[in-house]
C-alpha cells in the first residue's frame, strides 16, 4: 500500500450561501464519506482548512487571502492508502466537494529516504 | 458457612495490598522476594486460621505477621539486607525499626505505583495484563491461568519472564510526574482495558472469573480517578464505557447460561444504577479538548443503553463510530460501523459500503452481509449465512447462524440445507 494525498478544492462561494442546516448536511456527508474510507482501513489522516489565508510572495510582498487570483480554494485534504494512483482515484468518488461543483485531486506522496 | 467466603476474599483484598507496599519497600529488583514474604504470610494464615479459627481483626493479624516475616527475612538475609538497605533507607529514617508501611495512604500509593510499572510497553500486553492481576488484584496462577484459557506453567513461565524483562530494562517504581503522567498514563488504560474486554468477552465458562476480571478493572480505574494527579478526562471516559458495558453483564445470559444477544436481552434486567454511574462518569469526562477513544466508545455505549431503536440514535451511533475509525482501526469497529450505516441510511448504502471491506475471511463480516441482504436478496442472505458458519469457530455463534439459516429456508419451501 502507498500513500496519496486527495487535495479538495471549491469555489468558497459554495459555502458561503449555506444554512445551518445545510452546513450540518455536509458535515455528515463528510464523515459518512471518510467513515466509509477508514472502514476500509486506507484513512491517514485529514484536515479542513479555514477561510482566513495570507500568500507570501517574492521579494517578501505578502498579500492577503488565498484567492485574489484563483477562483477555486483548498478546502482540505485527506491522505489515503491505496494500491495504486487508480485504485487512489476511485476512492474520490463520492467525495462531498464534487456535489458542489469542485473536485479532488489525487497526487502520489513521495517517500524520501535520507 | 461464612469462612468459606470470607478467607478467599480476604485474601485477595489483602494479598495486594501487601504485595505492593513490600515491592515498592524492596524495589523491582527483588520483587520475587515481596511475593515470597506473602505468599508465606498467607500460607501461615490459612494453616493457622484452619486450625485455631480466625482471628478477632484477620486484617491486623495478617499485617502484624507480614511485618515480622519482613524483619526476619532482613535479620536472616543479611547480604541481602545490606543490598537494599541504601535504597531503604533513602525512605526509612530508622532501618532498624524498619516500617513496613501498611496504612490506606501507603497502600493506596504503593497500588497506583506499581500500576505505572507494571503497564509499561517494554513487555508484551498479555504479561502486563497477567502481573496485573497478580500484583494489583492478588489473583492466584490457577485464576490467571483460567482467565487466559492456558496452564499454570504457562503463567509462571509469562510472569517470570516479564519481571526479568522490567528489571533489565532498569524500570523504576514511581509515580509519573506531571508532564510525564498523560503519555503514560495511555499505556496504563490500554492494560486495563484490555483486562476489562478479557473479563467481558472472553470465551471462558466460568461467568464468576469473568465478573470479577472486570470489577477488577473497574477498581484499578476508580484508584486512578481518587487520585488528582491521574483524574483525567480518558479515565472517566473509560470507567463510563464499562460502567455502559457491565449494565448487561447478567442479562447477556439466559437461565441455561446461553449468550443472548442485545437485541434479544431483556432490558428490564439492564442494571440501572450502573448505567446512572456510566452517565456520571460520561459527564466527568467532558472536560477539556481531547477526544480519545474510550470517550468514543463510551458515547456509544450510552446510546446502546438506551432502549429506543430511533433514526436519531443510530445517527448518533454511525457518527461516534466514523470518529472512532479515523483514531483507530479494527475490523470489528468497521463492521460495527457499517451495521450503524445500515440503521441510519439505509440497507443499499450499507451493503454498498460493506462490499469495499475486504474482511472475506472474517465469520462476522459474512454475518453482518447476509443481515443486510436479509429481506433484500435471499439467496445473498444464505450464501453468506454459509460462509458465516462454516468460518465461525465459535460454538454459540454457529448454532445462531445455523438457526437463522433453518429459518430463511423453512420460509422458503423447496430450499434444502447443506449444512
Amino acid at each position: 500500500m502507498k500513500e496519496f494525498m486527495m487535495i479538495f478544492r471549491s469555489e468558497p462561494k459554495a459555502w458561503e450561501n449555506l444554512s445551518p442546516e445545510q452546513m450540518q448536511n455536509s458535515t455528515k456527508k463528510w464523515q459518512d464519506w471518510i467513515g466509509g474510507i477508514a472502514a476500509q482501513e486506507k484513512f491517514v489522516s485529514t484536515n479542513r482548512l479555514g477561510f482566513s489565508g495570507k500568500t507570501m510572495k517574492p521579494n517578501n510582498v505578502i498579500i492577503d487571502g488565498p484567492y485574489t487570483e484563483l477562483k477555486e480554494i483548498v478546502g482540505g485534504y485527506m491522505i489515503v492508502k491505496a494500491k495504486n494512483l487508480d485504485d487512489a482515484i476511485l476512492m474520490a468518488k463520492g467525495c462531498p466537494t464534487i456535489d458542489i461543483g469542485g473536485h479532488v485531486e489525487v497526487r502520489d506522496v513521495m517517500e524520501i529516504n535520507l | 458457612m461464612e469462612k468459606g467466603v470470607l478467607i478467599p476474599n480476604l485474601f485477595k483484598t489483602e494479598y495486594r495490598k501487601i504485595i505492593s507496599v513490600l515491592c515498592n519497600l524492596f524495589g523491582l529488583a527483588h520483587i520475587e522476594i515481596a511475593e515470597d514474604i506473602t505468599n508465606d504470610t498467607f500460607l501461615l494464615a490459612s494453616e493457622t486460621w484452619g486450625q485455631k479459627g480466625v482471628p478477632e481483626n484477620p486484617k491486623a493479624w495478617l499485617y502484624t505477621v507480614a511485618k515480622n516475616k519482613t524483619k526476619d527475612y532482613l535479620k536472616r538475609h543479611q547480604n541481602f539486607t545490606k543490598k537494599i538497605t541504601p535504597e531503604i533507607k533513602a525512605t526509612q529514617s530508622n532501618f532498624e525499626e524498619l516500617n513496613v508501611d501498611l496504612s490506606e495512604e501507603n497502600i493506596t500509593d504503593s497500588q497506583l505505583q506499581m500500576m505505572f510499572t507494571i503497564c509499561n510497553d517494554v513487555i508484551p500486553s498479555d504479561a502486563q495484563i497477567g502481573l496485573a492481576l497478580r500484583i494489583l488484584c492478588g489473583f492466584g496462577i490457577e485464576e490467571i491461568a483460567e482467565a487466559f484459557f492456558t496452564n499454570k506453567q504457562t503463567i509462571n513461565k509469562r510472569l517470570f519472564r516479564a519481571k526479568e524483562k522490567l528489571r533489565s530494562a532498569n524500570i523504576k517504581i514511581e509515580f509519573p510526574n506531571k508532564k510525564e503522567i498523560e503519555s503514560r498514563l495511555n499505556n496504563v488504560l490500554t492494560t486495563i482495558y484490555l483486562l476489562f474486554n478479557e473479563g467481558y468477552y472472553s470465551s471462558s465458562k466460568n461467568h464468576t472469573l469473568k465478573k470479577e476480571l472486570c470489577i477488577e478493572a473497574m477498581r484499578l480505574i476508580y484508584l486512578l480517578i481518587q487520585n488528582k494527579t491521574s483524574n483525567l478526562p480518558a479515565c472517566n471516559a473509560l470507567l463510563s464505557l464499562m460502567c455502559f458495558q457491565s449494565s448487561r453483564f447478567d442479562s447477556r445470559m439466559d437461565e441455561n447460561g446461553k449468550y443472548l444477544l442485545y437485541f434479544n436481552q431483556n432490558k428490564q434486567n439492564w442494571n440501572k444504577d450502573l448505567i446512572v454511574k456510566g452517565e456520571y462518569y460520561l459527564n466527568k469526562s467532558a472536560i477539556g479538548n481531547e477526544i480519545t477513544k474510550y470517550h468514543l466508545e463510551a458515547r456509544i455505549a450510552f446510546w446502546h443503553s438506551r432502549e429506543s431503536d430511533t433514526i436519531e440514535k443510530w445517527e448518533n451511533v454511525l457518527q461516534l463510530y466514523n470518529q472512532l475509525l479515523q483514531i483507530q482501526y479494527s475490523p470489528i469497529i468497521a463492521l460495527n460501523r457499517t451495521y450503524a450505516l445500515s440503521k441510519a441510511n439505509g440497507k443499499e448504502i450499507a451493503i454498498q459500503e460493506a462490499l469495499k471491506i475486504d474482511l472475506k475471511h472474517n465469520h462476522f463480516y459474512h454475518s453482518l452481509i447476509a443481515e443486510l441482504y436479509n429481506g433484500i436478496d435471499k439467496d445473498r442472505h444464505i450464501e453468506h449465512l454459509k460462509k458465516a458458519i462454516h468460518l465461525t469457530q465459535n460454538k454459540t455463534s454457529k448454532e445462531i447462524l445455523t438457526n437463522k439459516l433453518k429459518k430463511s429456508a423453512d420460509s422458503n419451501g423447496n430450499r434444502c440445507i447443506s449444512t
